[in-house]
């Protein structure tokens, strides 16, 4: 048993959690179905969004000077951290050199990633989450299970109760609108009081400099305006050549993560408030956060950082679906976080993540970057093989088997064992408990062996 | 015409478990006009190793199944997850490998599925094969998403009398098995498995049919356990007319 065998169990003996889970993932399913049913040449734009991805992949120090002395030029401050604590000492000496005492955070897998909600709560800086989901996870004091509906581990039911307990004037009628006119009733005026507005951002735009935050609700445009100063923190693939190239990952974006053509609130920041603006902020800060990704490039995971964060791939996984995102334990669930998290918690903690995976590849065949998760997954386990960190029964029992299996002669003689030893355990043609299998027959039968093996069989065939 | 001289990669799976998918290849093969040829140096393809992460080993399992295999004009496979191991992720195994890449290469490239070469090599139809039953169809992952498998078994059991096709609420969705992967987390597997037999006694078919042994025997057995009526069979079975025999799991 691991931690993370122990969280699976938990998932699984959760009723609730599988509920909460399907209307979320089901609905996007069968919503990103339809969009890209209705999309010119789905196959040719995912050709494209990878081939953008790869090249500013390859060009990664290009594009971010140009993307640096653009908004330099707008007006920003360009900051670089090569850590997760780089990046959060970064923002919260901008807190502080602003005198912050509150922030007002528009959801970012970012901050979660180098751990900002948990460096601010240790300066002492009050945090508003203003995402209406991450408002809800910070009313619970839980992490984010999903990428894209940080709070998709909860039903409806649960969020209401949630609110009646935790707002200051809750919705009395139980419907979604009184719901979430009691989460803008609480939030607003947080919004509107703060010092800082600090977001992520799902673009980068070299040739402008401009930042792009996509969301459905208006709470970034609502957190970051109107407070004076506003950090973006980026992870440095973020970046993207122009404008035509953002535009066309956005199109993959929306309609992968939701099914809808375009988010509801689609902004590009440039720069902060110019002279004659009637408003922005005066101050805009840029951290841009490798924390990992230049690593990833070197060694084999390249690939990995076309990634868009769209969620498509845990949407489409049939151990997501079942299991949730927290069962995973790391900032990123599904299998781009079985792919991610071993490099930023470390493969020891993190083995069972790529392992947990059938291989079925439907989230290759979603991914709208094309993003070979399956290959990367599995590179994962040979790394984890070469260094020791599987467990020894395993390597045991696949290193005898492949021993033998590399020995016709002797492999014959083995099947014949095996074949005969697992008919004594047979009744009625199917075995109900089998020694050293108990991971099969703890759910399910196997049926019973024929009395000869093919090759027993066909031998005997041909001589007759 | 000489008969194309056919290799049959019996797989560890049938060898071991279900022979009469083995034998079911054969004929089907060989109304279809083939010669089969049955290697005698062949064991496992190395999927195990290769998908636990132990390259060394899979490699030295590549390496006997390929020289097993390529003194043949063919090779044929009843099952997508194994005839993808050695088209798609034999030549990757080797890609340092200059000798071996090559001979993993053109092994690869006369490596089918069995209804992929019946279907579309041979262009065979099974001819007189009747078998009154209501059948359902589940896509197994590799063969579908890495050998394009979808249409061929569907055109060639439209051709058996009295069997129809019952449509399967996601059909194309993992059944849980993934090799190892459902005895290192049964749990999760149980999970998936579970969904999948009750989309299955949904259709209220009388049969389940896949291409794969591995996804038939989780199915099946998960079916049994429950206590289901479905009987499940490998579909080459049915397309050599071997449909009146024991289902899995069935003592003949």
């Amino acid at each position: 048993m691991s931690a993370f065998t122990d969280r699976v169990d938990a998932a699984l003996a959760d009723p609730i959690l599988k509920i909460a889970v399907e209307r979320t993932a089901g609905t996007a399913e069968a919503k990103r179905a339809v969009a890209v049913a209705a999309f010119p040449d789905f196959e040719a734009a995912r050709d494209r969004a990878a081939a953008i991805k790869d090249h500013v992949i390859a060009h990664l120090g290009h594009y971010l000077e140009l993307f640096e002395a653009n908004a330099i030029a707008a007006g920003a401050r360009v900051h670089w951290a090569r850590t997760a604590d780089e990046a959060c000492k970064i923002v919260i000496d901008i807190c502080k050199a602003a005198d912050a005492r509150t922030v007002a955070r528009s959801k970012s897998m970012l901050g979660e990633e180098i751990g900002l909600p948990h460096a601010l709560a240790e300066a002492g800086i009050g945090r508003v989450e203003t995402d209406l989901a991450e408002h809800i996870i910070q009313l619970a004091d839980e992490r984010p299970s999903h990428i894209i509906w940080p709070a998709m581990h909860k039903t409806r039911e649960q969020v209401s109760a949630l609110f009646k307990a935790r707002h200051r004037t809750p919705h009395e009628e139980e419907t979604i609108a009184a719901m979430a006119e009691s989460a803008r009733r609480e939030l607003r005026g947080a919004m509107l009081g703060a010092d800082v507005g600090i977001s992520g951002a799902n673009f980068l735009i070299a040739d402008s400099g401009a930042i792009c935050t996509v969301t459905n609700e208006g709470n970034a445009e609502l957190s970051l305006v109107p407070p004076r100063v506003h950090i973006v923190t980026a992870g440095i693939e973020k970046i993207v050549p122009g404008m035509p190239h953002a535009i066309h990952m956005l199109r993959m974006l929306a309609r992968s993560a939701t099914g809808a053509a375009l988010t509801q609130y689609t902004t590009f920041y440039t720069g902060p408030k110019r002279p004659g603006d009637l408003d922005g902020p005066e101050e805009m800060h840029i951290v841009l956060v490798d924390n990992g990704r230049t690593k990833m490039r070197e060694e084999g995971l390249a690939e990995m950082l076309r990634c868009i964060r769209c969620g498509a791939c845990m949407n489409h996984c049939v151990v997501f679906r079942q299991i949730g995102g927290h069962a995973y334990g790391g900032t990123y669930p599904g299998p781009m976080g079985a792919v991610l998290t071993p490099t930023l918690d470390g493969l020891p903690d993190s083995r069972d993540l790529p392992n947990a995976c059938t291989l079925n590849g439907k989230c290759q065949e979603v991914c709208p970057v094309r993003i070979p998760l399956p290959t990367l997954l599995k590179g994962w386990r040979e790394k984890s093989w070469r260094e020791g960190l599987e467990p020894v029964s395993m390597r045991a029992g696949l290193g005898i088997w492949a021993w033998v299996a590399a020995r016709p002669p002797l492999y014959r003689l083995g099947a014949r064992v095996a074949v005969k030893a697992m008919r004594l355990l047979g009744k009625r043609g199917w075995i109900g408990a089998l020694p050293l299998a108990d991971g099969w027959t703890r759910y399910r039968d196997l049926p019973k062996p024929a009395a000869r093996t093919f090759m027993d069989q066909y031998r005997r065939e041909k001589r007759q | 015409m000489t008969p194309p001289r056919v290799a049959l990669f019996v797989t560890c799976l049938v060898d071991l478990m279900r022979p009469r998918i083995g034998f079911a290849a054969i004929r089907a093969l060989e109304a279809a006009g083939c010669e089969v040829v049955v290697p005698e140096h062949q064991t496992c393809c190395g999927q195990p190793a290769l998908n636990s992460g132990d390259r060394a080993h899979a490699a030295a399992l590549a390496k006997q199944t390929i020289a097993a295999l390529e003194p043949y004009q063919h090779v044929v496979v009843p099952s997508g997850s194994c005839a993808g191991t050695i088209r798609c992720h034999y030549p990757e195994i080797f890609e340092h490998d200059a000798e071996w890449l090559t001979r993993a290469q053109a092994v690869a490239a006369k490596t089918f599925e069995i209804m992929v070469y019946l279907d579309e090599i041979c262009g065979w139809r099974p001819e007189n094969v009747q078998l009154d039953a209501r059948a359902t169809y589940h896509d197994s992952c590799s063969g579908l998403r890495e050998l394009g498998i979808k249409a061929q078994p569907r055109r060639l059991l439209d051709h058996i009398k009295g069997l129809s096709l019952a449509p399967l609420q996601g059909e194309e969705t993992c059944c849980g098995f993934g090799g190892t992967f459902c005895v290192k987390y049964p749990s999760i597997s149980n999970a998936i498995v579970g969904e999948k037999t009750a989309a299955i006694n949904v259709t209220g078919a009388d049969l389940l049919l896949a291409g794969d042994l591995g996804c038939l025997m989780n199915m099946a057995g998960k079916l049994n356990r429950e206590g289901s009526k479905v009987r499940a069979f490998h579909a080459i079975e049915l397309l050599a007319g071997m449909g009146d025999g024991p289902a899995i799991g069935e003592e003949p």
